[in-house]
């Protein structure tokens, strides 16, 4: 077995790796350079590729995803940093009225080759306004890819996807995931947009999450397990192209499901797909669609009232079990 | 004027050419909106045709132009035809963006004019990524960014100047002050008298007011910006006076403004002023009217074109959201 990584260090790799096999991929964001970024996923990136290929920017957020976005449109492939997910809110009109419609509105006279990475959600204790899972935020716009990886493979796999792709791609690292480590991803490792991934069979409940709820739901199957319940659990990967057939097969066979989101329950994005396996996988179903997502609340700086608010092993098991049992 | 002296009379024509298709195309827009042939709204630029045209003499033909709403001339000085602008408005399949886009949203990719944005400011820092991606490139392009005086107040229009002086890049900042944002006088919202020339300072730029209903006097100021630019000295703020002939946009018939003073602009419309130079510059009478009759006439087989060709498929509303040129999400 290859020596295990971090998920952090994945993303480095993710991007050195796609820098190194394309002269056209840049960076660009506040202290990626020199300080290998806050969350030091940009560690070893300058050094290894210097000043003409990793850009330290103002705090501006507006200018950084703007300017990436005109590189973009002419002829090179910028990945731009913004800190924290919530600063998205800085670059909104970007991410929800240019990236995404550009193409569009010109009759597909431009493309936008852009990725857009961001440390997403909660569980560090850094308060209402570093901290929120926004990955919803972006689902309410038509246009956009949006990768959430849950592990260190799957974290330079996708980064190749979206900095090869030709469309706008949201990139959701998880603050709460760059310390975990995993396998290491193989040579040329590409996991293509759209396609889910059962990390685990089952018979009984299909359990679905993203990102940060994956280790959740893992977790959770492991003790539904003990009580002699069997989950399958799947990984979306990506919101944005929706891998919606999977998840029907699934639930074809378990004819329950859960799904697991740390976004607020208002506006979630299992709410979408909730709707569309209540609609297109309605006879198959002998439970009610469950969702388990955040409360409806900004998110608090205090552990115990960031536990309250936010999705937790303990919460998916016990719903889970009633979904059975019941 | 030394420089203005170089000016070759075949260059002087076309411009004239240029500009009077430009103007037909915009008195086209109006009438057509008026007889039901347009819908959605439009925003004209007649009156303001000098900046387009005078920026675009100085440019080379692979150098990125961003426009604003208010950019049907800038589109058309980089190539784009009348026609497929005229059809663009009436939802046609020979538009520019076979109706996908409208009045608000030109763009002539295959002459790198990148687009015209209705968020005021959002392509300010566009064409300064552009810009950025000429250095990195090494290409040696421009990029040039047309605004209006109400994009100074905004967070975009700071933000995007500053990286642009930061990182010296080859971007010119051209503002058409028209004297009013919207239906507000720019004046009574900005707290400095010119409103982008007097921001320059902040970004150690020199302040720059010329006169924007003159084409020479815009190529000539947009060329010494394009110099700077290409050797490397960084971005320039050309702010160009001007004024539109029309309200702000379709449904504005421009009460707000002072008697008189759309009397007194047009006594400076940058057409006359730039037939003024031809007579100048002796080209005879007659040969004048015959780039007249020739751009009245491209503008009237335009319209009959634009008329006649069918709407778009209703299918278009469906292509082009991905790069696969479709607009499936799920599977």
């Amino acid at each position: 077995m290859a020596e295990l990584i971090t998920y952090r260090d994945a993303v480095s790799e993710g991007i050195a790796r796609e820098m190194r096999r394309d002269p056209s991929v840049v960076c660009i964001g506040e202290d990626i350079g020199a300080a290998g970024g806050v969350f030091k996923t940009s560690q070893g990136l300058y050094d290894e590729f210097g000043p003409t290929r990793v850009w330290d920017t103002p705090i501006s957020e507006q200018a950084i995803v703007g300017a990436a976005m005109g590189a973009a449109m002419s002829g090179v492939r910028p990945v731009a940093e913004i800190m924290f997910s919530d600063f998205l809110a800085c670059c909104w009109d970007f991410i929800a009225n240019e990236m995404p419609k550009v193409r569009y509105m010109t009759g597909g006279q431009v493309k936008v080759p852009l990725v857009v990475r961001t440390a997403n959600g909660g569980g560090l204790g850094f308060g209402a306004q570093h901290s929120q899972a926004v990955e919803n935020w972006a689902l309410t716009v038509p246009g956009l890819v949006i990768a959430a990886p849950s592990t260190p493979a799957d974290v330079v796999g996708l980064m190749a996807s979206a900095i090869r792709s030709d469309d706008p791609v949201l990139f959701f690292e998880h603050k709460a995931l760059f310390a975990t480590k995993g396998e290491p991803a193989p040579e040329g490792h590409v996991v293509p947009f759209g396609q889910a991934n059962v990390v685990r069979a089952g018979s009984d409940i299909t359990l679905v999450g993203l990102a940060w709820s994956m280790p959740v739901i893992v977790e959770a199957a492991e003790q539904l397990a003990s009580l002699g319940i069997s989950s399958e659990v799947i990984d979306l990967r990506t919101l944005v192209p929706l891998d919606v057939a999977t998840v029907l097969a699934s639930v074809a066979k378990t004819s329950r499901i859960l799904i697991v989101e740390e976004n607020p329950f208002q506006g979630g994005w299992g709410g979408t797909l909730a709707s569309i396996v209540a609609d297109e996988g309605f006879y198959d179903l002998d439970a009610p669609v469950k969702r388990l997502a955040a409360a409806s609340v900004p998110l608090p700086f205090a552990t115990h009232l960031e536990d309250e608010v936010l999705p937790s092993v303990a919460k998916a098991v016990a719903i889970a079990v009633a979904m059975v049992n019941d | 004027m030394t420089e203005t002296a170089t000016v070759a009379t075949d260059d002087l024509k076309a411009w004239y050419e240029q500009i009077l298709v430009i103007r037909g195309t915009e008195k086209a827009a109006f009438d057509l909106f008026m007889s039901g042939f347009v819908k959605g709204t439009t925003h004209l630029a007649a009156g303001h045709e000098a900046v387009a045209v005078g920026t675009s003499a100085a440019l080379n033909k692979d150098d990125f132009v961003w426009a604003t709403y208010r950019g049907h001339h800038h589109a058309m000085a980089r190539g784009l035809s009348s026609e497929a602008c005229l059809a663009e408005l009436m939802s046609k399949r020979t538009g520019s963006s076979q109706g996908k886009g409208g009045s608000m949203h030109l763009t002539y990719a295959q002459g790198n004019m990148m687009g015209s944005y209705a968020i005021i400011g959002s392509h300010l820092p566009m064409a300064v990524g552009s810009a950025w991606s000429s250095v990195l490139r090494q290409s040696g392009q421009v990029s040039v960014a047309f605004f209006g005086d109400g994009a100074t107040n905004i967070g975009a229009f700071h933000e995007a100047i500053n990286l642009a002086a930061v990182w010296k890049l080859p971007v010119i900042f051209v503002c058409e002050n028209n004297l009013y944002m919207e239906y507000t006088p720019i004046s009574a919202v900005t707290a400095v008298e010119h409103p982008a020339a007097d921001r320059a300072a902040a970004y150690s730029l020199p302040r720059i007011v010329i006169d924007g209903n003159d084409v020479l006097t815009v190529r000539d100021e947009v060329a010494r910006a394009v110099a700077k630019a290409r050797t490397g000295e960084g971005p320039s703020i050309i702010e160009c006076m001007t004024y539109r002939h029309y309200g702000h946009s379709r449904t504005d018939p421009a009460k707000y403004r002072p008697e008189g003073e759309l009397e007194q602009w047009l006594m400076r419309d940058p057409v006359k002023v730039l037939r003024g130079h031809l007579v100048e510059w002796g080209i005879p009478e007659g040969e004048i009217e015959q780039i007249e009759a020739n751009a009245q006439r491209i503008v009237t087989d335009a319209i009959e074109a634009a008329k006649n060709a069918p709407l778009s498929d209703p299918s278009e509303a469906f292509t082009d959201v991905w790069a696969d040129g479709g607009s499936q999400w799920r599977n």
